[in-house]
């Protein structure tokens, strides 16, 4: 038995590599048969990362863009999720706001970096920003949502006990929205990592965005511009590994069964 | 009230529950669902009384006017002689069982309505309650690793465990196998006789009912009305091929109108 469940995660291993070493593969001989073509393969790819690496600057760029993703999700989790979970409890409020959200939702983050520069000038707070007012919306829409779906029969047991507003609120609202809250952070910390990117072409110095204009612009090095999205890449797959390891958790599995 | 492998012994024991011209109307999309018709009903401190009717028939809603979640349109619902206001914790409810906490395990949904004692209370009493409902060796588990008849149990200890003066079950066996259904009621039973609380549980099954209550409160369908009240005169453990069950069960079959035969 030991020895299936092995092979069973062996295979699971397995088979993503080969299918991305097949698709490296097939990028290299795409490359090797138009010689003159601007855009390298995956050997000079490696090679430009590298480069990066011994100057210092990929660590400086990954933790850059890391960093600005950090504060600006941050600090929308914390004001939308109470936001939210307040709009969804409050019926008046709810339908009192919905409207405001519903125009502000369609307008994409990046249609703000023009206000967003004005205010906070070329720089991290207004990449920061840009993340946040990504963030805050699907955020606030989340825990909205969340409290619809929490069971009646839970909120009914809790006053049932005696519990006041305020404890039905924290010992049962927000345990029972909690796992689809953190399916939303975890969707939400995705979009941040895409904006993140976005906003750094333009607003700010450093950071994989930044790596990726000025790359072409400095000197046409397509090499150092893939090398930036593979980074991209790698790091979106890793938070959101990261975020699905949190659903794991016991006492969070038990709305993911069925 | 019937006590065990003994006589019959009718006691003059106080009114706990006493409903009076309770009606209920629903009003959905400008309709008008009349849902109860003038209920009229009561209850004796410690006594176990079945309420019975077909599915869809307003029992549950009788149960949640009792419990304090939805108001009457009309009528008198006294509890210990004071009005019901709202959910108590003296009269606790037991749904079926998605009513525990799935994010709490066994232990924290007992503690769950603890809030008032110091810990060492606390632990005594999960501990007790774990024993009383058998669910010893759980106690660190979380509902999604129980069976449905052990999440049942586990929602009576919850219940039970905040020592309430009524417990209201609205059919909470129904998601349970017919063979769970047995032991659970046997668990019951047992746990009711060893608590003393006053009972009202609401079944559609007529077995059921004969076996659990001293008294069974037979409902018509909607607008519900009260048809009749057997009193279940069997001392427990009751026989349930005794001449004496075969009578009563089958006078309510009458009474709802079932032929014997299938």
């Amino acid at each position: 038995m030991e020895n299936l469940r092995f092979w069973v995660k062996v295979r699971g291993v397995l088979l993503p590599i080969s299918s991305v070493a097949v698709l490296i593969g097939a990028w290299q001989i795409a490359i090797a048969m138009n010689s003159d073509s601007l855009v390298p393969g995956p050997w000079a790819v490696l090679l430009g990362i590298v480069e990066l690496a011994q100057k210092g600057l990929l660590v400086k760029y990954v933790v850059a863009s890391l960093f600005r993703v950090t504060w600006g999700f941050l600090g929308a989790a914390v004001l939308a999720i109470p936001f939210g979970l307040m709009l969804g409890w409050y019926r008046r409020s709810e339908l009192a706001i919905n409207p405001l959200i519903q125009i502000l939702r369609p307008i994409s983050p990046l249609a703000w970096i023009p206000i967003s520069i004005l205010w906070f000038g070329v720089g991290d707070l207004a990449a920061v920003y840009l993340i946040f007012l990504a963030s805050f919306l699907p955020l606030t829409v989340t825990a909205m949502n969340a409290v619809r779906n929490v069971s009646a029969v839970h909120l009914n047991a809790g006053r049932n006990f005696g519990l006041s507003q305020r404890q039905l609120i924290l010992k049962v609202l927000y345990p029972a929205a909690m796992p689809q809250l953190i399916v939303g952070l975890r969707i939400t910390l995705g979009i941040s990592w895409l904006v993140v990117v976005a906003a750094e072409m333009i607003a700010v110095n450093s950071g994989l965005g930044f790596l990726i204009i000025d790359a072409r612009n400095a000197g046409n090095r397509y090499d150092l511009v893939i090398g930036g999205m593979v980074m991209i890449g790698l790091i979106g797959l890793i938070l959101d590994m990261l975020m699905r390891s949190l659903e794991k958790l016991k006492f969070l599995k038990w709305s993911y069964v069925s | 009230m019937a006590q065990r492998g003994g006589a019959v012994v009718e006691r003059a024991v106080k009114t706990k529950l006493s409903l009076r011209g309770v009606n209920m109307v629903f009003r959905r999309d400008g309709n008008e669902v009349n849902v109860l018709e003038n209920i009229a009903l009561d209850a004796r401190e410690g006594e176990f009384v079945c309420i019975l009717g077909p599915s869809g028939c307003g029992k549950s809603t009788l149960l949640n006017i009792v419990g304090g979640f939805i108001k009457a349109t009309s009528g008198q619902v006294l509890i210990d002689d004071e009005p019901v206001a709202g959910p108590d914790p003296r009269r606790i409810f037991v749904f079926q069982e998605r009513g525990v906490f799935p994010w709490l395990t066994v232990e924290g949904n007992i503690d769950f309505g603890l809030h008032k004692l110091d810990k060492a209370e606390r632990q005594r009493s999960i501990r007790h309650y774990i024993k009383l409902v058998g669910l010893e060796g759980f106690e660190k588990a979380y509902p999604q690793e129980l069976s449905g008849g052990m999440k049942q149990r586990l929602e009576v200890a919850r219940a039970l465990a905040v020592n309430p003066d009524m417990l209201f079950l609205d059919e909470p066996f129904g998601a349970l196998d017919s063979i769970t259904r047995l032991t659970m009621r046997g668990e019951l039973l047992r746990i009711w006789e060893a608590e003393k609380k006053t009972i009202l549980f609401v079944t559609h099954d007529i077995e059921e009912s004969v076996q659990l209550a001293d008294r069974v409160v037979v409902m018509s369908a909607r607008p519900a009305t009260i048809r009749r009240h057997v009193v279940i005169d069997i001392p427990h453990p009751r026989d349930i091929s005794s001449p004496r069950y075969l009578e009563l069960r089958d006078s309510i079959f009458e009474e709802i109108g079932l032929a014997h035969t299938v």
